[in-house]
């Protein structure tokens, strides 16, 4: 790499705005190692690029919650999309632009009697193509294993406390699927334009363990 | 006769297995969730790339991905990190496929190592 | 009427995308989602043979009794057909 200093962000910065991990001057890993051995290999075989490497990083990190904030926002707004994102919410989120490739997503939404969602047990899916990657709580132990069995427990330890009345509904996402969750409107936005209302939707609304923010 | 002091590991691999594996998790107890979030270094994500690209190509599946982190083990979810679990799968997924062999992958990682100490270090190829 | 199902108890060894939590229970087919590769193959680089799937949604008190929050509260999972056989059709009103 033609690099003196190899890092891809200004001022130390990641695209996210939270600094990279330091990891580029610790010592080497035996699996920062493998990577680095793996993908020199791989290019010197012909099975990638550099280049391909890299663009691959820059599609993942365009990726994030604010694309399927864009997704709520319109469901709100337009009740012929809404329609169509409940038959097939992977053609819904493509007409807004959104490059999902394969993801076979269904759209979950929150009313006032049902509060819907997601984790994966077995391992850590989520709509990353939709959303970027998943929070770190999301792939460990004590979501995945407890969201399952007291979901309220868990959305409470999220500051989120539902009533009685409310139905939970938790979906693990254990096959080719990928779950959104579309939540409420807040009260009060009557009127407000899309980029309005998508800023008040969140990753952990979408995922299912906050509401969205009301104004 | 003293009895022979056990760890709760051994204790615990003593016990029946019923046949639920350790990444099947759902129900099981477990303390609060605590709400880590951290961004991911380069490394990382080139192993996320390297997956996305190998997999795409069609040299193994997202389901080989799954089951050989399974076959880790439960000790590597305790000791390794997410993305070392990754790379760790996307190799043997690769071994699989035939698309290299395990003593290339280990020269490669010899050279690699030579170059330095630090990752930033090791990860720039000398120039031709 | 809807179509219950109850999980099959067995436990294979090897990569099963059918929760440990769900073996034995019996719930309803909230929807059919198609044919998809069956991962138990497609995991050691086998073809997958097009497979059944199916939504299939638990009451939480069907899955952990007594120890349910909210008995009525529901669980949505993922399952493949033969993971899944139909019990009688729900006569209850």
């Amino acid at each position: 790499m033609p690099h003196d200093h190899p890092t891809h962000s200004h001022d130390g910065q990641s695209p996210s705005g939270h600094p990279y991990r330091t990891d580029q001057d610790a010592p080497l890993t035996y699996w920062q190692n493998m990577e680095i051995a793996m993908r020199e290999l791989l290019v010197e075989k012909g099975v990638t690029t550099e280049a391909e490497v890299t663009q691959a990083i820059e599609k993942m990190d365009a990726r994030s919650p604010a694309d399927g904030a864009r997704l709520v926002a319109r469901a709100w707004t337009d009740v012929d999309f809404l329609a169509r994102l409940r038959v097939d919410a992977s053609s819904a989120a493509k007409e807004l632009g959104l490059e999902i490739d394969a993801l076979k997503l269904i759209a979950v939404e929150n009313t006032a009697d049902v509060h819907n969602v997601i984790v994966c047990t077995l391992c850590s899916c989520y709509p990353r193509n939709l959303l970027g990657l998943p929070p770190d709580w999301y792939k460990q132990r004590a979501y995945r294993s407890r969201v399952v069995k007291t979901p309220r427990a868990v959305l409470r330890e999220f500051g989120l406390d539902l009533p009685k009345e409310t139905t939970v509904r938790v979906h693990d996402s254990t096959a080719d699927m990928r779950y959104v969750v579309i939540p409420r409107r807040p009260v009060g936005t009557d009127g407000w334009s899309q980029p309005e209302l998508a800023a008040l939707v969140s990753r952990d609304a979408m995922i299912g363990v906050a509401l969205a923010r009301s104004p | 006769m003293l009895p022979l002091l056990r760890s709760r590991r051994n204790v615990a691999l003593m016990t029946e297995f019923t046949g639920q594996r350790w990444h099947d998790m759902g129900g099981q107890d477990a303390g609060p969730v605590v709400p880590e979030d951290h961004d991911f270094a380069l490394w990382e994500k080139r192993v996320d790339a390297l997956m996305v690209i190998t997999s795409g190509k069609g040299l193994f599946t997202v389901d080989g991905l799954r089951r050989c982190i399974e076959d880790l083990g439960e000790t590597a979810y305790e000791t390794m990190s997410y993305y070392e679990r990754w790379v760790a799968s996307v190799n043997q997924n690769l071994l699989e496929a035939g698309t290299y062999k395990n003593a290339e992958l280990g020269a490669k990682m010899a050279e690699v190592a030579a170059r330095g100490e630090t990752y930033g270090q090791c990860a720039e190829k000398p120039d031709d | 009427m809807t179509d219950r199902v109850r999980v099959s108890t067995m436990m294979p060894p090897g990569h099963i995308r059918t929760p440990a939590y769900l073996r034995g229970k019996t719930g309803v087919v909230e929807r059919e989602l198609g044919l998809f590769g069956n991962p138990e193959q497609l995991a050691y680089g086998l073809e997958g043979n097009r497979t059944s799937l199916f939504r299939v949604r638990f009451r939480m008190a069907d899955i952990w009794g007594k120890a349910a929050e909210n008995p009525d509260d529901t669980l949505d999972a993922e399952i493949f057909g033969h993971w899944l056989t139909q019990k009688e059709a729900d006569h209850a009103p």
